[in-house]
């Protein structure tokens, strides 16, 4: 009796299965790998800005991905190591440049863009001034970074070739350098890693932040 | 006369400190009173004129009127059409928004390539009679409140779509559209920025669009305001009603409901 009862109770079960085979939902989507198809087939090369700029690398993916969330905390801390690996000190281990030429830097807005001629640091702008609050006497400034206005001053840098200056001087310029070195998802471009601006450049707008003289520690 | 003028002047810098919120809250006003000025006679109405004239002219290899294009509530209604856009057609078995509709029934109904339209650089042939048009159209809706379906899973997918279109980071300087616009109360300079992750409220942000541009003298569609905002985030140039403008239409508008549409509004 048992023997015979199995191959029915297996028929009655392989049935229920199809009919719940036929009216479960279609597979879920994969949004992640059809928004990396609608990217490559939506954008075209154009002047300097070309296709490959849609690459992105492991924390451009991981910030995207987290659709505005903040990410996991192993996954931060391991973004931010990898970044911290790529900042690289200035070859002649001077870190301050021209204030007044980081000023004019800071203003400029320019560069990678399309309508862009060249992808050289030389036309590049540090675009600090859309985000962020620098001088007093600048009032068009953005507000999507923190107030720079005596970003110097108020930690205590009177000389920054001093010693004491070392730890702020160098933590300012892998901001500079890799923002992402110790913010994962951080906005802010990453100018020397991505080749935005050169060791010079990036020396001026050190000196916009830090030189005591400087309008920003006034 | 001038004296009078120098004081009350003074008086007014006097009672407002410290001076420099004083002179940040001056800006914002000029600016506010030079749109309020300008929206006083918006050109954008030429526009609405030359886009209305072109709807019912008939033209093209086939030599028809566009009365017969479906924007999405049946062939022939505009009014309301652009508050529900982008939709699905099944038509075209897309979603599309107003300006790739317009391309499919330029082409089915007048013989004009879609293809070569999509082509076109913005303001110049066809393309300057698209601009007119969604003008025309937009306007048929002023005032009416965005409400895009998204009943058809087509829809739905391109919401999904262009959320993560929206936070894509990506190019030389790693921006997404999420960098300006993914937080409320923040500027670029001067400039306030929408948060469009949500309803930045009646006429803001994607209810603001199509628009005139007083610096440039143009109508811009949304489609020209995606390929400028694009341009700025250093990337590279997206297709002319390419699924990634239409799936952040989408997202945009869907995060927009129940926001007026002012379009076409006008810009400085």
């Amino acid at each position: 009796m048992k023997q015979a009862q199995h191959p029915l109770l297996f028929a009655a079960v392989a049935v229920i299965v199809s009919i719940a085979g036929c009216a479960a939902p279609a597979p879920a989507i994969d949004y992640d790998a059809a928004t990396q198809q609608m990217m490559k087939a939506s954008f075209r090369d154009q002047g300097i800005a070309k296709v490959d700029r849609l690459q992105q690398d492991e924390a451009d993916a991981a910030c995207s991905k987290a659709l505005g969330a903040p990410l996991p905390d192993a996954t931060r801390v391991a973004i931010e190591a990898a970044n911290m690996k790529t900042v690289r000190m200035p070859s002649d281990g001077q870190f301050i440049g021209d204030w007044k030429v980081g000023e004019q830097l800071a203003q400029n807005g320019r560069g990678m863009t399309w309508t862009d001629a060249s992808t050289a640091t030389s036309s590049n702008g540090g675009n600090c001034y859309n985000c962020h609050q620098i001088t007093k006497a600048e009032i068009s400034y953005g507000t999507i970074g923190p107030s720079l206005y005596q970003y110097g001053k108020l930690r205590g840098v009177t000389d920054p070739a001093a010693p004491a200056a070392k730890p702020i001087v160098e933590y300012t310029w892998g901001k500079l350098w890799n923002a992402k070195a110790t913010n994962a998802c951080s906005d802010m471009p990453r100018f020397g890693h991505n080749k935005l601006l050169d060791e010079t450049q990036l020396k001026n707008l050190m000196a916009l932040l830090l030189d005591p003289k400087s309008p920003v520690n006034q | 006369m001038t004296r009078i003028l120098w004081a009350g002047a003074a008086a007014a810098i006097a009672a407002s400190s410290p001076a420099v919120w004083a002179q940040q809250k001056s800006s914002a006003e000029g600016i506010a009173e030079y749109r309020a000025m300008l929206a006083d006679g918006n050109p954008a109405e030429l526009f609405e004129a030359k886009g209305e004239a072109l709807w019912k002219t008939r033209r093209g290899p086939k030599n028809a009127t566009l009365e017969a294009c479906d924007l999405g509530k049946g062939p022939g209604v505009v009014k309301g059409a652009f508050v529900e856009l982008p939709r699905y057609f099944a038509d075209t078995g897309r979603v599309q928004d107003l300006e790739s509709r317009l391309l499919t029934c330029g082409e089915t109904l007048q013989g004009i390539s879609a293809a070569e339209t999509a082509a076109t650089p913005f303001g110049r042939g066809e393309q300057a009679n698209i601009e007119a048009l969604v003008a025309y159209i937009s306007a048929a809706s002023g005032g009416m409140k965005f409400n895009l379906p998204q009943g058809n899973p087509e829809e739905r997918k391109m919401f999904e779509l262009g959320k993560r279109a929206f936070f894509y980071r990506a190019g030389s300087h790693g921006f997404a559209c999420a960098s300006c616009h993914g937080e409320a109360g923040k500027r670029i300079r001067l400039q306030d920025l929408p948060d469009l992750t949500k309803n930045p409220g009646n006429g803001i942000g994607f209810a603001a669009w199509p628009a005139y541009r007083v610096s440039s003298g143009e109508l811009w569609g949304m489609q020209r305001r995606l390929n400028d905002c694009y341009r700025q985030q250093r990337f590279p140039y997206p297709g002319f009603g390419s699924d990634v403008t239409i799936a952040l239409a989408v997202y945009m508008g869907v995060n927009a409901k129940g926001a007026e549409s002012i379009a076409p509004s006008i810009k400085r």
